[in-house]
């Protein structure tokens, strides 16, 4: 794992340095602008908390060019291998702060890291959206999950529900019905929504019920998850015993107060607006991946790639105009 | 290789002499290794076990392993990473989920002040 190790050393290294460009979040998008970037002789610096981002909890990536089928966390791995072995710098680290003085920003990491930078891109992705119930918090790592790739062995043999009818709560649903007895998709639309290979794969499961136009309305158990409520009843009744529930409902664009401050435009969803060279409002910050509008809001990993590129080429021009 | 005071416990025994009978708080990571975040949570647990040597333990416990599956049971483990803080052998807090070194140093510190 020595790619994730060493950051003592690499924090000690970066204090006080000048940078060309800041990329901020290590999944897809930021590093390959990383990957970019260091062929451009830009002096760069890569930030994240989650090297390989969102990806690495996807239990099986098939629609990657290079891959045929691959876990997400070996993918990222892959990734990661490539960027480091070229000389990019990845800092495990979060940012709390940036300001703008002139043309150079200040940039500020939670491990008091101050850090100085001409240009940045924000490549923050996303963050799992939650079931907004009541209850929600409490059971978590008691029976109620996020990520089917971390927590699906312990539910060998057992009862569980996945909520989403998108490629990730589809691939969640397979993943688990190859775990657990039992298997319920759990989806609010009329037609899951996924890849229609995957819709087929899931149709062929056995032990996977599809519960279409069906909600949750409660989660139910005192110390653990034991049960659910819908709010359209599956074979006569309005509750399921279950061991496990998995929520696998989209994203959100992570959010934070240095977006509102320097003013970084964004739309109604929340995801920063870009122009096709993923340029931002602010003069100076580009985003990519996730995050952004771009792409015609398609969130993949081959997206992603693609933006972080462009930024980085955009910087590249726009570095040697000053 | 980064500088690192963490263990791994193997079993119950070593999970008793290790945590149960020990005069100082011991952080116990509940961890598997086809778990990303858990791998990303690692470096972290390094430095903290570095930065509070003096006043924690910080173990990990390999759920994956047949010996430490009744450990997995006992604990309840559902989530991970699943870190519990133990002192005279009780559980007196519980972190699930990624946390960067600062969030939970201070909520480690808040504990067992």
């Amino acid at each position: 794992m020595s790619i994730f190790n060493d950051n003592l050393k690499r924090l000690k290294d970066v204090q006080n340095n000048k940078y060309d460009l800041i990329i901020i979040g290590s999944g897809p998008a930021g590093l390959t602008a990383g990957l970019y970037a260091n062929r451009y002789k830009l002096k760069t610096l890569v930030v994240g908390k989650i090297s390989g981002g969102l990806m690495t909890e996807s239990h099986k990536i098939c629609n990657f060019p290079t891959e045929q089928d691959i876990a997400g966390f070996d993918l990222a791995k892959k990734i990661m291998k490539n960027v480091t072995s070229q000389g990019v710098t990845i800092l495990n680290d979060e940012i709390i702060d940036i300001k703008k003085d002139g043309n150079i920003f200040k940039v500020k990491s939670i491990r008091n890291k101050n850090l100085l930078t001409k240009t940045v891109i924000l490549a923050l992705g996303t963050v799992h959206r939650k079931l907004e119930l009541k209850n929600e918090e409490k059971f978590i790592g008691r029976g109620l999950s996020y990520c089917a790739t971390c927590d699906a062995m312990f539910f060998k043999n057992k009862k569980v529900g996945v909520v989403g009818g998108s490629d990730s709560a589809l691939t969640a649903a397979l993943y688990l019905s190859e775990i657990a007895n039992q298997v319920y998709l759990i989806y609010r639309g009329k037609k899951l929504r996924g890849e229609p290979v995957w819709v087929e794969k899931i149709s062929q499961q056995s032990n996977i019920k599809i519960l279409l136009e069906t909600n949750v309305k409660k989660i139910l158990g005192d110390d653990k998850l034991t049960s659910i409520e819908l709010d359209t009843p599956y074979l006569g009744k309005n509750f399921i015993e279950l061991d496990g529930l998995f929520i696998e409902i989209g994203h959100s664009p992570k959010s934070n107060n240095y977006i509102k401050n320097l003013k970084i435009e964004v739309n109604e969803k929340n995801y920063i607006k870009v122009g096709a060279d993923q340029k931002t409002t602010c003069q100076g910050i580009w985003a990519a991946g996730d995050i952004t509008n771009n792409s015609n809001n398609f969130k993949q990993i081959i997206t992603a790639c693609a933006e972080g590129a462009i930024s980085a080429e955009s910087i590249f021009h726009y570095i040697q105009s000053l | 290789m980064e500088k690192t005071n963490v263990f791994n416990l193997n079993g119950e025994d070593e999970f008793a002499k290790e945590v149960r009978q020990s005069d100082l708080p011991v952080l116990v990571d509940f961890w598997a290794p086809w778990c990303a975040p858990c791998q990303m949570m690692a470096p972290t647990l390094n430095e903290l076990s570095v930065l509070m040597e003096k006043e924690l333990k910080v173990a990990k416990v390999d759920t994956e392993k047949l010996e430490n599956q009744k450990l997995a049971i006992e604990f309840r483990i559902q989530s991970i990473p699943n870190m519990k803080l133990f002192k005279d052998g009780k559980i007196i807090g519980e972190f699930i989920g990624l946390r960067d070194l600062d969030t939970i140093k201070k909520e480690i510190e808040n504990i067992i002040k």
